[in-house]
């Protein structure tokens, strides 16, 4: 596979994997408030600690409430990973490698990047839980899509390592900002709201019912554990590196060339991974969650920049 | 035109879209002076007079509504919204006898043989121009004449394996051809294209029709370019290479290449290593041997033609003269688009096969010739002038159409430079009928047919695009300046293949 092509599909997957991201916090909030007895906790603020792109909004907007939050990390084109730019770069790189994606693929994110263009060029949003309800439907329209048309091929195997990259990033910024906000409130545990501000955790990551169904009741350490070592859970930190380790360990295989193969993202997604097995949710609670996920999100960008070396710009390396 | 079964009084049938519709003195494709419909376009006139009259611009608006969402569109680039528009399509096909085809496809044959003969020899012997049919002042000033390609062989001493020859026809419905397009002629994704969303809308006038397929195009292409590759190499790679997203034509190379399952790529991601072609893959370097390339010859190769192009791959042309890779159409081929040598194709033919030509030139007056300038400067409100290196519908008069001003810049023009003006008599486009404003009306059309040349036989892709000026009484047809598109309807000789509905 071309090295521009493998980047552009890398990009692709990760950017859309953003932009569902952001719909699936928004959503949450967006329905978080409407549960929640006035004032009891903003929860606009953390929305955009998340991005750690904190200046931005500063400057831009100011304060932070449900419209310019939504604004700035829905459909604001000059923020590059706003949902709505997140999406107008997908399709561009799509664009770009449009023949190595199945067409189905490539409609359906030309159909996605429209559905949020049109949203953003109306003066409001009707209703916020609606509109982002859809982009969440749209956006596992494109994973299925993707997964249902896409052989398994070097292709499949970018996108899928560029998601997983992604998702694992979210994730764990999700749980940081939100464990950092919710936790020193100690007045609240216990309580209904304290329940509701987990489940709506939960719910980011649309994990609200496995978690019910394995634990049933809320309990922060094994709300954690889910979130970092939940291996048979789709959006878990574990699940997305073994995901990624076992796609870089395809691509790999599946690689031509006259390059001997050795790959450091290979060997920094097995260490990850072993890391990860390696800990326990009260050695993580006990030495600091906040570092701990500061260090996963470290070794994520280790990741992306081996990546880079590995295979999209090897040349001016040698 | 009436409804025959409103004129037998049988049905008193509810008005239609072709009720009112006038040829108005044209000459039309699907509708003969006295408004019965030719026979090849029997079916597809009665499924209109049946259609309620709204239909039609309801399947239109459907035809437009999925070309845009498979994102066959252009873009406007000076926009961060990412604006994008479809390149216009109307829903009512040209429809093309098979009798007719058969003319047009002999004639194109012979146009290609004539022209493959002349680019061989216009960059070795030069035997054309020492028996002084071509004059050799018309080369030597020709800015796509390329010295650097002088001694070129390529494989098989092909040089122009796709053209696109623009045909059109007068208002007698004779067919002339209006250009030659051998360096990168675009719009086949278009044939394509519009004939997937066709089938799926009039499935059943399309099968009474006896259309032929088209959709074997890229199947012929793959074919046709794997033949080229050099003679040594068993298994050979073939890629398209394209300027990359931002050309007007990118979604064609990457839907061609999608249909091939080859490899697109740009200049960058090519590079030369002792005269061999390689790509950048995830894996390394990959040997290529053939380049169906997209990029305009003078920036093929920095090392040999422009040196700021930064779409080409350095040390191409090295690697082509070493004979270790094949470039589909060879470098050099753009001379024959230039407007004063397409005068000379008749000529040519005659010269290097010893035939007459089967499809007609436009009458040309070329202005070098002290007689024709005089007479051009003398009829310019008469004429259409072009100047000989432009394309895409610029660098134009209409002179029927034109004001006193622009004569007048286009006669200090010519004076000034003769070489580089050609001019035709203005002739009467055929017509097509055409949505206008949710009813039908006639509009101007042209013919651009495909053709591949193998190492043994040319082919021509039974189609083509037909484009359609959709301004009212516009001649100009090219998409940059308001012009669209419509499916080809070739219909199939008894024994000829057929294409599924």
């Amino acid at each position: 596979m071309l090295s521009r092509v493998a980047e552009s599909i890398y990009w692709m997957s990760r950017q859309v994997e953003r932009a569902e991201n952001l719909a699936r916090f928004l959503e949450v909030t967006h329905n978080l408030i409407l549960d929640q007895p006035e004032n009891v906790i903003d929860p606009w603020e953390p929305l955009v600690q998340v991005t750690a792109d904190n200046e931005y909004f500063d400057e831009h907007y100011g304060d932070a409430n449900a419209e310019t939050v939504t604004q700035f990390l829905a459909f604001d084109r000059g923020y590059e990973n706003s949902m709505l730019s997140s999406l107008r770069l997908a399709r561009e790189n799509a664009r770009g490698v449009r023949e190595s994606l199945s067409s189905e693929s490539f409609e359906q994110l030309n159909e996605f990047y429209h559905f949020v263009r049109a949203a953003a060029e109306r003066p409001t949003i009707e209703s916020p839980n609606e509109f982002f309800d859809s982009v969440r439907r749209l956006a596992i329209h494109w994973t299925g899509v993707l997964d249902s048309t896409m052989p398994r091929d070097i292709a499949w195997h970018f996108a899928n390592t560029g998601r997983l990259v992604e998702r694992a990033d979210k994730t764990s910024r999700v749980l940081d900002v939100k464990y950092f906000n919710l936790l020193p409130r100690v007045e609240d545990i216990g309580t209904a709201v304290d329940d509701l501000q987990w489940t709506a955790l939960l719910l980011a990551i649309s994990a609200s019912e496995a978690y019910r169904r394995q634990h049933h009741l809320i309990e922060i350490h094994k709300v954690v554990e889910f979130f970092l070592f939940n291996a048979p859970f789709p959006r878990s930190i574990l699940f997305c590196i073994e995901g990624a380790d076992q796609s870089i360990g395809r691509i790999e295989e599946l690689s031509d060339g006259d390059r001997d193969a050795a790959g450091t993202a290979k060997q920094l997604t097995e260490s990850l991974m072993q890391r990860l097995h390696d800990t326990s949710v009260e050695e993580v609670l006990a030495s600091g969650m906040h570092q701990f996920i500061d260090s996963i999100q470290v070794e994520l960008n280790r990741i992306g920049e081996a990546m880079n070396q590995d295979y999209f710009h090897w040349v001016s390396h040698q | 035109m009436s409804d025959p079964t409103q004129a037998q009084g049988q049905t008193q049938a509810p008005p239609t879209l072709l009720d009112h519709y006038q040829t108005e003195g044209f000459f039309d494709e699907l509708i003969d002076s006295s408004g019965v419909p030719h026979p090849e376009a029997r079916a597809l006139v009665d499924l209109i007079q049946r259609l309620p009259s709204d239909e039609l611009l309801r399947r239109q608006r459907s035809i437009e509504r999925s070309l845009y969402q498979m994102g066959i569109t252009f873009t406007v680039y000076s926009d961060t919204a990412g604006t994008e528009k479809i390149f216009p399509f109307d829903i009512v096909p040209r429809i093309v006898s098979s009798v007719l085809w058969q003319h047009i496809e002999a004639g194109l044959k012979q146009r290609i043989r004539a022209l493959n003969h002349f680019l061989s020899d216009v960059y070795s012997e030069q035997a054309i121009l020492k028996e002084g049919i071509v004059p050799r002042e018309l080369i030597d000033t020709c800015k796509a004449f390329l010295p650097q390609c002088m001694g070129l062989k390529p494989f098989h001493n092909v040089w122009c394996h796709i053209t696109g020859t623009d045909l059109i026809r007068d208002n007698s419905g004779a067919v002339y051809v209006l250009e030659d397009n051998l360096r990168c002629p675009s719009g086949v994704s278009y044939v394509l294209q519009n004939r997937h969303v066709m089938k799926r809308n009039f499935p059943q006038a399309f099968r009474a029709s006896y259309v032929r397929p088209v959709n074997d195009y890229t199947t012929h292409l793959y074919e046709m370019l794997k033949e080229m590759a050099p003679p040594h190499v068993d298994d050979p790679t073939v890629v398209v290479l394209t300027p990359g997203v931002y050309n007007s034509a990118y979604y064609e190379h990457s839907f061609l290449a999608q249909q091939m399952g080859v490899e697109l790529v740009e200049g960058r991601d090519l590079v030369v290593d002792e005269d061999q072609v390689y790509m950048l893959t995830t894996g390394g370097r990959q040997r290529v041997d053939v380049i169906y390339r997209r990029v305009d010859d003078t920036f093929l190769d920095p090392e040999v033609f422009r040196r700021d192009s930064m779409l080409g791959v350095k040390g191409l042309m090295r690697a082509y003269r070493a004979g270790n890779v094949a470039l589909a159409n060879a470098p050099g081929t753009g001379i024959a688009d230039d407007k004063v040598i397409y005068a000379f194709v008749p000529e040519m033919i005659r010269y290097y096969l010893d035939e007459e030509q089967i499809l007609a030139n436009v009458p040309t007056y070329v202005c070098l010739r002290d007689d024709d300038r005089r007479y051009v400067l003398e009829h310019l409100d008469e004429l259409v002038v072009k100047a000989a290196g432009e394309s895409g519908g610029y660098g134009i008069l209409i002179g029927p159409h034109s004001t006193k001003a622009e004569r007048d810049e286009y006669a200090n023009k010519i004076q000034e430079d003769p070489r580089n003006f050609v001019a035709q008599p203005t002739l009467q486009l055929s017509r097509v009928p055409t949505m206008a404003d949710g009813c039908l009306e006639g509009r101007h059309v042209d013919l651009r047919p495909y053709i591949l040349c193998g190492p043994d036989d040319v082919w021509v892709l039974p189609g083509g695009l037909t484009r359609v000026a959709l301004r009212k009484g516009s001649l100009v047809v090219n998409s940059s300046q308001g012009g669209g598109s419509k499916d080809t309807w070739v219909v199939a000789e008894p024994g000829q293949k057929v294409a599924d509905a």
